[in-house]
């Protein structure tokens, strides 16, 4: 493999032929997909489908059972200061006594590292906490925040270590109408120096802002986002579903057309 | 409280108790604050009950074996760092039921340690001091250890304190950074035995969960920083602790419960009069925007 340096890789991630099972379970099997420099991919398909599972495995908290995962030309785990991560913020407990500023900062940690927050991570983290939209709640403690503005410190907390591959686990998760489309003007705008996965089981938000999907089903079928339509979706989640478009403008007034 | 302060000033007994009640709170605080942060008061409260096994043995060791050397604070030691690795590595591997575990070893540590007492002539009643406490025989020897003891906790929490609030907030996050999130699981269970073995004398083995939570928990209502926590942890312990000791001094109590009992009114009265966050109750609530 070439070693080429990070910010030159045109490919960030790849995956080739990756099972994972738990307790006798096959979760995921024989996953194949490739995700370039600058591509935006929404990750969908139910419950228990293996999404979050694939992107444990993209960060190395997993080991697959068979395959191979590349990210940034190395393994997960050689590759994981470059990646950003934001899990579901329901596994944090909101009264843990800490302020935005302190949570950012845990995101400029390392392994090795021995020494306390230099001067240099307080600056980093300030410019993350300000990409956020943050700035005016900085010292404000995480368990007086509205749940749009937890999600935003864990992008910040995800994005101070300047990663080259974003990836992001239910990020639309009780977000109202105007704060989706917030999170998706900040999503386009990371999108212009770093690769994003998005796990969502917004299928709306998906099909209107990614640039590639991943319907994961225990295993992985890619799609452009234009063609995600009623038979895909059929397909991927059974009979038993609408397809509903329902589309926003900026202001949150729906536009949209339905079909059933 | 005249009478006490006549006491510290006349008796070194009494200097020693107050002495290692200071040292033991300051440990208490901090270790109390992760123990509380992290949930695992069930995994301290084993350990803590471990420790019986390792003062048994050591008991027993000094007066049937001749093992003079060997005091049963080094006994508590030895058996509190023990538990700390073993109930550790039960609750990583063990993905089920590790409560049932901890349970289990919790009550054999209490066993030995019974077992151990009873081959040993003469020692009913330092039973009851290790389980509930004797401030009041705190020897000078005694608190070169527990000074000793707690240097390294601090030391320790102060070198790596971002980690350690890092694992405690997010601990897959902090996987995920590369930070060797099992290691600090141990160590923050090390830690905690040493704070144990630095109770055991002050409050006793039985009752000094309640010292290791309640002014952590208190301090957890008004902190905004874990570092806040932590030293608001360690001043409500000390106020306690001392406290404790001047009111049980005249009237003859026992310290120990004393200082639980007036910690635990005390917790019950900031849940009462206060919202978590450190709102007074009754007032009008601020809301935040979004």
């Amino acid at each position: 493999m070439s070693r080429k340096p990070v910010e030159d890789r045109t490919t960030i991630i790849e995956i080739e032929g990756v099972s994972f099972s738990y307790g006798g379970h096959d979760i995921l099997s024989d996953v194949n997909f490739t995700l370039s420099k600058r591509e935006f991919a929404g990750m969908v398909g139910p419950n228990g489908g293996g999404k979050t599972t694939l992107l444990k495995l993209m960060l190395g908290l997993l080991k697959p059972a068979t395959g191979t995962i590349t990210v940034l030309g190395s393994s997960p785990l050689d590759a994981r200061r470059h990646i950003g991560y934001m899990p579901q913020h329901a596994q944090i407990d909101p009264s843990f006594p800490a302020r935005v500023l302190d949570i950012v900062l845990t995101g400029r940690l390392t392994g090795g590292r021995l020494m306390r927050y230099s001067s240099g991570d307080r600056e980093r983290a300030e410019i993350a906490i300000a990409e956020v939209g943050l700035s005016e709640k900085r010292t404000s403690m995480f368990s007086s925040l509205s749940g749009g503005q937890r999600q935003r410190t864990l992008i910040a907390r995800a994005l101070v270590s300047d990663p080259k591959l974003l990836l992001l686990d239910e990020p639309t998760a009780n977000l109202d109408v105007s704060m989706e489309a917030q999170l998706h003007r900040l999503l386009r705008k990371l999108n212009e120096r770093m690769a994003i996965v998005l796990v969502s089981h917004d299928i709306g938000f998906v099909s209107e802002y990614a640039t590639k999907v991943i319907c994961v089903k225990k295993t992985v079928v890619l799609h452009a986002t234009s063609e995600l339509c009623g038979d895909t979706l059929r397909e991927m989640y059974g009979e038993r579903i609408r397809v509903v478009r329902h589309d926003h403008d900026e202001d949150g007034r729906a536009t949209g057309d339905c079909r059933g | 409280m005249n009478e006490f302060m006549r006491a510290v000033a006349e008796y070194t007994f009494m200097r020693n108790a107050l002495l290692s009640g200071l040292l033991a709170s300051v440990a208490c605080g901090v270790v109390g604050t992760l123990v509380v942060v992290r949930r695992i008061a069930f995994i301290a409260g084993g350990i803590a009950h471990c420790v019986l096994g390792g003062i048994g043995a050591a008991v027993y060791l000094q007066t049937v074996r001749g093992w003079q050397w060997f005091d049963p604070l080094y006994g508590a030691l030895l058996s509190a760092l023990l538990a700390a690795v073993v109930i550790g590595i039960v609750s990583m591997k063990a993905k089920e039921r590790t409560d049932t575990v901890i349970g289990a070893v919790w009550a054999i540590g209490m066993a030995t340690g019974v077992l151990f007492l009873s081959r040993t002539p003469g020692y009913g009643g330092d039973l009851v001091g290790y389980l509930f406490g004797n401030i009041l025989m705190v020897r000078t020897s005694d608190l070169w250890l527990l000074g000793i003891l707690d240097l390294v906790v601090l030391v320790s929490v102060l070198i790596y304190y971002d980690q350690l609030m890092a694992v405690a907030f997010d601990e897959e996050y902090a996987r995920t950074r590369g930070i060797p999130v099992d290691l600090f699981f141990i160590g923050l269970l090390l830690l905690t035995a040493l704070t144990i073995v630095l109770l055991v004398t002050a409050v006793g083995i039985v009752m000094m969960i309640a010292l290791l939570t309640i002014p952590a928990a208190i301090a957890g209502r008004f902190a905004t920083k874990l570092s806040h926590m932590m030293i608001w942890g360690a001043i409500l312990t000390i106020v306690f602790t001392t406290t404790g000791l001047a009111l049980s001094y005249s009237p003859g109590l026992p310290a120990g419960a004393t200082v639980i009992v007036l910690s635990g009114v005390a917790y019950l009265l900031v849940v009462l009069v206060t919202a978590p966050g450190g709102r007074l109750r009754f007032l009008p609530v601020r809301r935040h925007d979004s």
